[in-house]
């Protein structure tokens, strides 16, 4: 009989009643003898030159141990925060890569940067006493947006970045491109923002630094989505810790969207100042500083335009981005509008010919990095808002254009234009299985009935395509990644037959502490109790690259495959010795090892117990134990895929849109858990509808600073701005290079929600001849697009 | 937060002799005073909690109308069988306050007495012509308001209870703020008789009566009776949600369907 806990069954979170109950544990939640408390002094300003910096009052307050500044980092020759990635511009320059202290030096770039840090017995004195380090500052001109930023005679954010360009970089065959412009019958065209967002992980961030005089041990607990990557990069490059003394904790964590990936300042300042002040030191992040701090998410300005024959078919894409990176360069950021955008710009669409440039910028605003989606959303948003504005051009049925122009399953396995392969898909299906969830056909008579009501009704396709399961380490470091991003996993059988993973994948929301227990235990036919997953500690884990880019289960889990086909192989052998077969005799099933054609078996347990106490145990050929490890480095990316189809009702009085009814169908290769599944299309669908409809990221334009600093003014989608969903997906076309056939799910809900959302919204205000608008749509906006719109049409009279 | 000295007073009387302290604060249900403290936006010297004195506490029927106690929490209010019977339109409306967390902690005598230029209670208390009973006088709800964030309050003068009359008929009809949630146009229709009250909160630095809408209201209590009619405006709020010409569209927008809910 099948496992009832393993691969395919709706398992419910194991993790959940600790978290439910208050009993995770999260970074703040540690307590150490002796612990000190960390409060950041941070910039009010978005540009200023630091003059000078007095904390002689600060240093006499009550409780105050310590007041450290970027001069006490250079004196100990603390390096600066590193980039993971490097991107090459047209002419073949390297991008620029300023300095990025963990404690500003002669200058701050941002509002919030951190100039100082006070480090008291409590974190109320560190506080008080921050209050009363005084920063000379010397105001300069700031540039708070992008396009700001390229405007003749802005300020320079760095000095060495001249017009405040990282870098200026392209994709794809101009030439080609050109020509099949010059040939069009039609082109559709659009001017679009993909504005910033703030991620607003629940918890927000933190760090301890714990430094043990008698080893000279490190030990980093951080709230971080990749232990092991955040060790490196902290270890090699800021602090000059060698890993074997070093290691970096990340013990629950309260959600990440990607903001929690990179290594930040606050987590080399914890850790050198532990051993600087010999005590442990903890900061936590307030909310106001996660706005002002986390890095932040999107931020595009694009131009794209599509070219096409008399009959709609796609001939060339043409696209130009301006990609806002803030003031320094994060972690991932410079990969995330070229490497995980640019090259996602084929979507679903054979477009045989597609150039796109990115031009990233230099601001002074909080860095721009990975937040859900990363690069993916910006590329969804901008192929299905064009695509809507061809199906206008042409006069086409919006379905029926993206049917026309999809890539055929038979084309499979498909090369893009923009250096992808797409390995399996079968996006018609996608739509075809969404159409009847909406009932398409009865849509113009909801139409009406809303239009009786004095309502606008609108509906909005999306079809999407990631990659995700990032990376193959030789196309990643081709790319420019400075890693490699493979993932490692150990399987560790003790000798009563339970197993601890070790897993180099980090769960901050996931559930993998279910999900990969399944598939142990559905390998080995044994209880889902007997597993462990543990993850996050470099000191128990071999190596890891994080979780992010919905590549836990597609390579983590493929790790897992690898250690577990190890751990059968071995124990076949014991096995065969025990029953006295030859191994080639041994069927294996489910944890069962049987001698072929007879009833002679053991089970996994037996041979665990006689692996660890190998009295009867081929000891000449084998080594006791059952514990393997592996390395899985992907052969692809994976490809999920997907057609969400989002209903809006508008009320032209207030300009408040409603979402009526959002389906999403997705086809993620293999499920192994269709609950979690469900919930992580859930919560990334509302992300998705956040953006289209709530959140917006803004700076003042000439003073850098921000506007929506709190919840009072960032507007985060709640439960009931949105509808019940429809929820579905397909597994026939598992992903055809992994040994579990998955995609990873992680992310889809957001790369497709805004872009079905807002090309609902558009069609509603179609009838006003609107063709696009930017996000989010708010009341406001709505309302004054209506009112602007001339000549009205005649609604029902009021 | 700074440090503070926290008390508790179990009479009116002692909250009265408090407050007088150079720098010390009324709590109410500090759902505005609370993150003021935590952002280190003020530093009173104590905190009088008002939450344990009997005096401020209940719903009771007076003079027709309600008397509610300025300690009674928006759940409370939202809830009460009492006020969903002689007043339904101040039970709805206090049940779109905030969020749930919000209408458990909040108080009317807090509400009112920060007179949050974009908070619910001050339009039901202008147009439910109320009165503001204090530890010291009376104040008329057209009196209390006299500003953003201003009353009629002296220093250390306590919120007792607030006076509410019985509407023949009443609705509120709020346009949220998405984010916030608290009004960005919230208007409060009320018609006692002949006479009809149109209370506005959000709009402006204070709650207002549209009079002319009023008058319009007065002779035919229909929605369609504000056709053509709409605020004026200048010198309305304007922020990154709404702009002041789009608030004074919704003053129109919710006064009809104020009046459609009242029936
Ligand atoms: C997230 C959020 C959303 C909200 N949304 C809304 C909304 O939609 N609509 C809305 O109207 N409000 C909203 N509020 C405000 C909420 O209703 C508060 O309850 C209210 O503003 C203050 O009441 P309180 O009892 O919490 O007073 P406190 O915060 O304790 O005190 C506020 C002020 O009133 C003074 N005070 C308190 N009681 C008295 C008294 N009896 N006499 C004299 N002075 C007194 C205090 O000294 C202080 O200055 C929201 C608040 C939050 C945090």
């Amino acid at each position: 009989m099948a496992n009832p806990n393993g691969i395919g069954a709706s398992v419910r979170r194991r993790e959940d009643q600790r978290f439910l109950t208050g009993r995770g544990n999260y970074t703040d939640d540690f307590k150490r003898l002796n612990m000190t408390h960390a409060v950041h002094v941070r910039s009010p300003y978005a540009h200023a030159r630091i003059m000078g910096i007095d904390f002689t009052d600060a240093l006499a307050m009550p409780g105050v141990v310590a007041v450290l500044t970027g001069a006490d980092m250079e004196a100990d020759k603390v390096g600066s925060l590193p980039c993971g990635w490097q991107i090459h511009s047209k002419d073949g320059s390297p991008m620029k890569e300023p300095p990025h202290y963990p404690l500003a030096r002669d200058r701050v770039r941002y509002v919030g940067d951190a100039v100082a840090v006070v480090i008291a017995e409590t974190r109320e004195q560190a506080r008080d006493a921050a209050e009363m380090v005084v920063v000379d500052y010397e105001e300069m001109p700031a540039v708070g947006s992008s396009t700001r930023a390229i405007a003749g005679g802005a300020p320079l954010v760095h000095d060495d970045a001249p017009d405040n360009v990282c870098y200026d970089w392209h994709l794809g065959d101009k030439a080609a491109v050109d020509a099949a412009f010059a040939n069009a019958a039609h082109v559709a065209k659009i001017d679009l923002v993909n504005q910033r967002l703030v991620p607003n992980a629940m918890e927000p961030r933190a760090a301890m630094g714990e430094y043990d005089q008698s080893t000279g041990e490190y030990t980093l607990t951080t709230t971080s989505q990749n232990p092991h990557v955040t060790r490196l990069l902290m270890g090699a490059f800021v602090l000059g810790i060698p890993e074997h003394k070093l290691r970096v904790v990340a013990p629950d964590v309260g959600g990440g969207f990607g903001s929690k990936i990179f290594h930040y300042g606050e987590e080399a300042v914890v850790t050198w100042a532990a051993r600087k002040v010999g005590r442990p030191v903890k900061w936590t992040a307030d909310r106001s500083e996660s706005f002002l701090t986390d890095a932040h998410g999107r931020d595009h300005v694009s131009h794209a335009e599509l070219a096409m024959d008399a009959d709609g078919n796609f001939l060339a894409l043409r696209v130009s981005t301006l990609a806002n990176l803030g003031a320094y360069l994060s972690t991932f950021a410079p990969s995330i509008p070229t490497y995980l955008y640019a090259t996602l710009l084929a979507g679903q669409y054979k477009t045989p010919a597609i150039y796109a440039e990115v031009k990233a910028v230099f601001t002074n605003t909080s860095p721009v990095d990975a937040y859900r989606g990363a690069g993916r959303p910006e590329a969804c948003y901008l192929i299905e808002r064009l695509v809507d504005v061809a199906a206008g051009v042409m006069g086409m049925d919006k379905t029926e254009i993206r049917r026309r122009n999809f890539v055929p399953k038979e084309a499979m396995p498909y090369q893009t234009p923009v250096a992808l392969q797409y390995d399996t898909g079968d996006f018609a299906k996608n739509l075809d299985i969404a159409l009847p969830l909406v009932d398409y056909p009865g849509f113009q008579q909801r139409r009406a009935e809303s239009k009786a009501r004095g309502k606008l009704r609108g509906i909005g396709f999306a079809t999407y395509i990631e990659a995700c399961g990032i990376a193959p380490s030789n196309v990643a470091g081709a790319l420019g990644a400075r890693a490699g991003l493979y993932e490692c996993a150990e399987v560790r059988f003790h000798p009563t037959g339970s197993v601890t993973v070790f897993t180099g994948s980090h769960s901050h929301g996931q559930g993998h502490e279910t999900t990969f227990a399944q598939i142990v235990a559905d390998r080995f036919g044994i209880p889902i109790e007997n597993v462990e997953i543990v993850h996050g500690d470099t000191n128990k884990i071999p190596f890891g690259m994080g979780t992010y880019g919905s590549r836990s289960l597609a390579v983590g889990g493929s790790a897992l495959v690898k250690a577990m086909d190890k751990v059968e192989r071995k124990a076949k052998k014991i096995a065969a010795h025990m029953l006295e077969a030859a191994e080639t005799d041994i069927e294996v099933k489910e944890g069962r090892f049987t001698v072929a054609g007879t009833d002679k078996s053991l089970g996994i347990g037996d041979i665990a117990l006689q692996a660890y106490v190998p009295h009867n145990f081929p000891l000449d050929e084998l080594e006791p134990g059952l514990d393997e490890q592996a390395f899985y480095d992907p052969k692809n990316f994976t490809y999920p895929n997907g057609c969400h189809v989002c209903e809006v009702e508008i009320d032209p009085d207030t300009g408040v849109t409603t979402i009526v009814s959002f389906a999403a169908v997705d086809d993620f290769g293999n499920v192994i858990n269709p609950l979690i599944v469900e919930g992580q299309v859930h919560g990334g669908l509302v992300q998705g509808i956040g953006q289209a409809l709530y959140e917006n990221c803004v700076y003042d334009e000439e003073s850098g600073q921000l506007v929506t600093g709190s919840y009072m003014d960032y507007c985060m989608p709640r439960a009931d701005d949105v509808p019940s969903f429809t929820v579905r997906y397909h597994e026939d076309q598992p992903c055809t290079h992994n040994p579990l056939g998955v995609k990873g799910c992680g992310e889809a809900g957001t790369i497709g929600a805004a872009a079905a959302v807002m090309n609902a919204v558009v069609d509603a205000l179609s009838e006003y001849g609107v063709t696009h608008m930017d996000m989010p749509a708010t009341p406001e906006k709505v309302w004054r697009t209506i009112r602007d719109a001339a000549p009205a049409p005649a609604m029902a009279a009021e | 937060m700074y440090a503070f000295t926290y008390q508790r007073p179990t009479t009116l009387a002692d909250a009265a002799a408090a407050i007088q302290a150079e720098d010390a604060k009324l709590l109410g249900g500090g759902q505005t005073l609370l993150p003021t403290l935590k952002q280190r936006f003020a530093r009173p010297t104590d905190l009088i909690d008002l939450g344990a004195i009997p005096e401020l506490k209940g719903i009771r029927e007076a003079d027709g109308g309600l008397e509610i106690g300025a300690f009674t929490r928006h759940a409370e209010v939202a809830h009460s069988d009492l006020v969903k019977r002689v007043i339904p339109s101040l039970a709805s409306l206090a049940e779109g306050i905030g969020d749930r967390q919000v209408r458990n902690m909040g108080t009317m005598g807090g509400s009112i007495a920060n007179a949050d230029p974009s908070a619910d209670y001050p339009s039901a208390v202008v147009a439910l012509k109320a009165t503001v009973t204090t530890d010291r006088r009376t104040i008329t709800g057209d009196d209390f308001f006299t500003g953003m964030f201003e009353t009629a309050l002296e220093p250390g003068e306590i919120v007792k209870s607030v006076r509410f009359s019985r509407p023949d008929k009443a609705a509120y009809a709020k346009f949220r703020n998405p984010a916030s949630r608290y009004a960005i146009v919230g208007v409060f229709v009320a018609r006692f008789g002949a006479e009809v009250r149109v209370a506005v909160t959000g709009a402006a630095g204070s709650v207002f009566r549209a009079e002319a809408f009023e008058t319009a209201l007065a002779a035919d209590f229909r929605a369609e009776a504000l056709n053509g009619l709409s605020v004026e405006a200048d010198g309305l709020n304007a922020d990154i949600h709404a702009s002041a010409d789009y608030r004074a569209h919704l003053v129109t927008v919710m006064a009809k369907r104020a009046v459609e809910a009242a029936g």
